[in-house]
């Protein structure tokens, strides 16, 4: 039987159509999503996928196919035939490619927006407001250095409010970065989504990163952990800063990372929707114990967050005077005066000494 | 006649009597012939191929286990520094010049390069300053920031070791600066009057493009290293936060060169590939202009991508945005030149040699690293992927999938030519299989690791990827023995292969018009274009078969008409219908 090619392209375009559906969506190469971020993202990736696997499955395909059917026949020293290109085929797999980016640009875009992206709060600069406040002082608002329009340095400063923060981070000693006038903003955030841009979030938790540990307080209770729990459904920013080197904070079943900068200020908002324990992962090299700076974020109903708050306010009221005085007092090594938080997470104390040694 | 005869006939006064066989002792003098510095280059940087490719098996051997049991973590971190720094700058980037310096001058009828003696003294810099980084290493301080090497955590590690890094790198990046613009005027100065930038081999117009990268962005990372050092050695503040310096400055400048850098890591590879399948298919390269203009393409757009390296660190919003779409739109010239090279294979008469497998094992490979680049830059799944075993992934099957597979395709194809004698056909696709079966255990599985949590840079990770990273490391030792029957092929057949004589292939281009090895300056008489570089099959059949063409029309003509051919010289073209 004698079937067109026609017919064969048509069969094995459904075919392919048919393979890449099916793998876009069973490919079980992500983790369980747990915020609603996750969900989004992974949206995003799978229909990457289903475009990824029909290309990938064309392109071995012609190889293959190629490699069979058209090898050369032995004794057969002839050339094949003087094909030197097609403009109407290279404009269709110049505009299908170029069509199929620009779809996902757009796909990306609108994920982008919707997990936080373009958060409002940063495109409002405090300088171009006084500037509009005041006619005739525009020139000078822009030249103007004042603090109150660094918005980094007025988030290290909000964070500080709280004593627990203020003690284990150090950006009073580094200088905060000042956003340059117009649309530069050097501390670039995932704020709120877009359902819920303009409300502050429902719970704030400063995030500490330095070799090789993250530090989390809680400004509401003043708690200082070594692990990250946040309560179930409840929109959740973290404030994150450095206080050595570069850090990044990553939860793979968030989907979610960011950079802490040491002299930057940013922040990452989501609701997480999964209750369980869930890897958080520094994801910048920072030096050799970069793979043990890990740690756990805990999902748990309001209740159980609730109890655990209180448990942590009870027991840690003590180390926590302690350790608020400690910031004043020399006399204490960084790794006595580290001792309470460390322990908590699990860390050796002949690790610290390891890691201090290699430090210097 | 066939078409190969015809151009060999029409050359015949441009041949050399004699073969140009060198003393071995040339080899390691500072020698101004492009043939020798060609070679230098090519085996120069094999030599630090093996040494890179040792430190990958050491890496992997770590990542066997999730523990960290097998090098300490700072000398892991030294390790895996060391190897990448080694792969880009020591292997790839001078095997492309090698390549280049080889094959430029031949393949556009010229004697030599522009600029001989600048030639060799650019070669001449790549072995102290790989010499340092081994040496790095042997005193016990090494570079261990990485080979990004951001600040501030550069600044706090090793001293020495990152002097001595970014030292190194100075030399390697004059030596590409160098080796550019003699390229560049080469390419652009020193073709056979006969031969018009459109009927250049693709080689030439990938590294027309690659030279200008190198010349465009290493200043830029020779800058940012400068301010780094002074940071290191001299306190000052560029990037150090604590003085008020920025270090995110240091990555766009970083990233500004080494986005690029990738560009001129594949681009000559892309050349080299549009050489061999053409003429092991028997078949005219589809869509000459095409492949020519998307290097061209590739090589602007390359500029201005560099911060989708930097989508989690501290780019504004509409900026991430701004990045993401040039990124992927750097996927449409890729795009093209892939179904280009398709389009060359379909229809042809392959003879599956190693060099052709290596080119077909190229385009399979490299088009998941394309694939997962265009996922990478879309900005809220790189957000989740950024810094991960994804990247490694992604990069290695770019790096590896691509460029080491296309250098490989280059040995096998050109190395009648270097040598003057074949290369053993059955050790080769020995070599071939083993490679792709290694590369693929390697670096395949990393995707999901990536995904599913582990990030990069580590010695110690969870045990739940146990699994995945034993694939990965007996992957790695595939690898490795992959690369002993090329070694043991190319030595043996240097010394014992069968001759080669001057046109094993029956190509068109003008390097296989001369001897093998090609005579001491090349060509007696200037060459001539006589057939177009890609002319084959023109005996056989005047009629072709594509969708959508009309032999009538040049728009639309797929023929020899075809508006996308490489054209012969119209004076002295072999056919009459080509004059005019």
């Amino acid at each position: 039987m004698n079937i067109p090619s026609s017919i064969w392209t048509l069969l094995i375009g459904v075919g392919l159509t048919l393979i890449s559906l099916w793998y876009g969506q069973n490919h079980g190469l992500l983790p369980v999503a747990a915020s609603d971020e996750a969900v989004l993202v992974d949206g995003l990736f799978n229909s990457m996928m289903t475009v990824s696997v029909g290309l990938f499955l064309l392109v071995e395909g012609v190889l293959i196919v190629s490699a069979i059917r058209y090898r050369q026949r032995p004794g057969d020293n002839t050339d094949g035939p003087p094909v030197f290109g097609n403009v109407p085929l290279e404009i269709l797999w110049t505009a299908l490619p170029a069509i199929i980016v620009i779809g996902i640009s757009i796909y990306s875009f609108e994920v982008y927006n919707s997990i936080g992206g373009f958060s409002p709060h940063d495109m409002h600069e405090p300088v171009a407001q006084e500037a509009t406040r005041m006619p005739g002082a525009a020139i000078a608002a822009t030249l103007n250095d004042s603090p109150a329009a660094n918005l980094n340095q007025q988030k290290s400063d909000e964070a500080r409010q709280d004593p627990a923060t203020a003690s284990v981070r150090n950006d009073n000693q580094i200088p905060q970065k000042q956003n340059a006038p117009g649309m530069g903003v050097v501390a670039p955030t995932l704020g709120a989504s877009s359902d819920r841009e303009g409300k502050p979030p429902e719970m704030v938790v400063n995030v500490t990163g330095m070799q090789y540990a993250w530090i989390f307080t809680y400004p509401e209770t003043g708690v200082v952990s070594g692990e990250l729990h946040v309560p179930l459904k409840r929109e959740t920013q973290i404030n994150m800063t450095a206080n050595d080197v570069i850090h990044a904070f990553w939860v793979p079943e968030f989907r979610l990372k960011q950079d802490a900068i040491p002299g930057r200020q940013t922040e990452v908002r989501f609701t997480a929707d999964r209750v369980g324990k869930y890897s958080l992962i520094c994801a910048e090299l920072c030096g050799p114990y970069h793979g043990a700076m890990k740690t756990q974020v805990i999902v748990e109903t309001q209740q159980d967050f609730d109890n655990w708050m209180t448990e942590q306010q009870a027991s840690a009221s003590t180390a926590l005077n302690q350790a608020v005085a400690a910031v004043d007092r020399t006399d204490l090594s960084p790794n006595e005066f580290l001792a309470p938080y460390t322990k908590e997470m699990g860390i050796q104390s002949e690790m610290l000494q390891q890691i201090h040694s290699f430090h210097h | 006649m066939t078409q190969a005869q015809l151009q060999e006939t029409a050359n015949l006064p441009a041949l050399a009597e004699e073969a140009g066989h060198r003393n071995w002792r040339d080899y390691f003098t500072f020698n101004t012939d492009h043939k020798v510095i060609g070679i230098q280059y090519l085996v120069t940087s094999f030599v630090f191929y093996c040494i890179g490719g040792v430190l990958a098996d050491l890496v992997r051997t770590e990542l066997r286990t999730p523990d960290s049991d097998f090098l300490n973590p700072e000398l892991y971190n030294e390790v895996f520094t060391l190897h990448a720094t080694i792969m880009i700058f020591l292997w790839v980037i001078p095997t492309g010049a090698g390549f280049a310096n080889y094959l430029v001058p031949l393949m556009i009828g010229a004697r030599d390069m522009a600029f001989p003696r600048l030639n060799a003294v650019a070669f001449w810099m790549i072995p102290p300053a790989g010499l340092l980084l081994i040496v790095s290493l042997l005193i016990g301080d090494a570079p261990e920031a990485g080979w990004t090497s951001y600040p501030p955590l550069s600044l706090v590690t090793g001293q020495v070791g990152e002097g001595i890094w970014i030292m190194s790198l100075l030399v390697l990046g004059t030596s590409s600066i160098l080796g550019a613009l003699n390229f560049l005027v080469t390419i652009l100065k020193m073709r056979v009057p006969s031969m018009g930038v459109y009927q250049m081999p693709l080689f030439c117009w990938s590294m027309l493009a690659t030279s200008a990268l190198q010349l465009l962005a290493t200043p830029v990372l020779a800058s940012a290293l400068i301010l780094l050092a002074f940071d290191l050695l001299a306190g000052t503040t560029f990037f150090n936060p604590t003085g008020g310096g920025d270090p995110v400055v240091y990555q766009h400048m970083f990233w500004f060169y080494s986005h690029p850098a990738v560009y001129i890591m594949i681009l000559p590879f892309f050349g080299l590939i549009s050489e061999v399948i053409p003429i092991h298919s028997r078949k005219p390269v589809f869509g000459y202009t095409a492949i020519a203009y998307s290097s061209l393409a590739i090589s602007f757009l390359g500029l201005i991508v560099w911060a989708h390296h930097m989508f989690t660190s501290g780019i504004p919003g509409w900026l991430r945005m701004f990045f993401m779409i040039t990124t992927m739109i750097i996927a449409v010239p890729t795009g093209i030149k892939i179904f280009s090279w398709l389009a060359t294979l379909w229809g042809g008469k392959l003879r599956l040699n190693s060099a052709l497998l290596f080119a077909m094992g190229f385009v399979g490979t490299f088009v998941i690293g394309g694939i997962s680049g265009v996922m990478l830059a879309a900005v809220p799944f790189d957000i989740h992927v950024h810094d991960t075993y994804f990247v490694v992934a992604h990069l290695h099957y770019v790096l590896f999938g691509g460029s080491v597979l296309g250098i490989f395709a280059g040995y096998y194809h050109w190395f009648p030519k270097i040598t003057g004698r074949m290369m053993n056909e059955f050790w080769g696709r020995v070599h071939f299989a083993l490679t792709i079966v290694g590369l693929n255990l390697t670096f395949l599985p990393m995707h999901k690791l990536g995904m599913e949590g582990m990030n990069r840079r580590i010695a110690m990770y969870d045990p739940k990827f146990t699994f995945l990273n034993e694939i990965c490391t007996i992957g790695a030792y595939v690898l490795a023995v992959s690369t002993f029957p090329f070694i043991v092929n190319a030595i043996w057949s240097w010394m014992y292969g069968p001759k080669a004589g001057n046109n094993p292939w029956d190509a068109l281009t003008l390097e296989w018009m001369t001897t093998s090895p090609p005579a001491i300056e090349n060509f007696d008489e200037l060459p001539v274009v006589a057939t177009g570089p890609y002319d084959y099959g023109m005996g056989n059949r005047q009629t072709v078969q594509v969708p959508l063409s009309d032999e009538q029309e040049p728009v639309l003509a797929a023929g020899p008409k075809s508006i996308l051919r490489a054209d012969p010289d119209p004076a002295v073209a072999a056919r009459p219908e080509d004059r005019h």
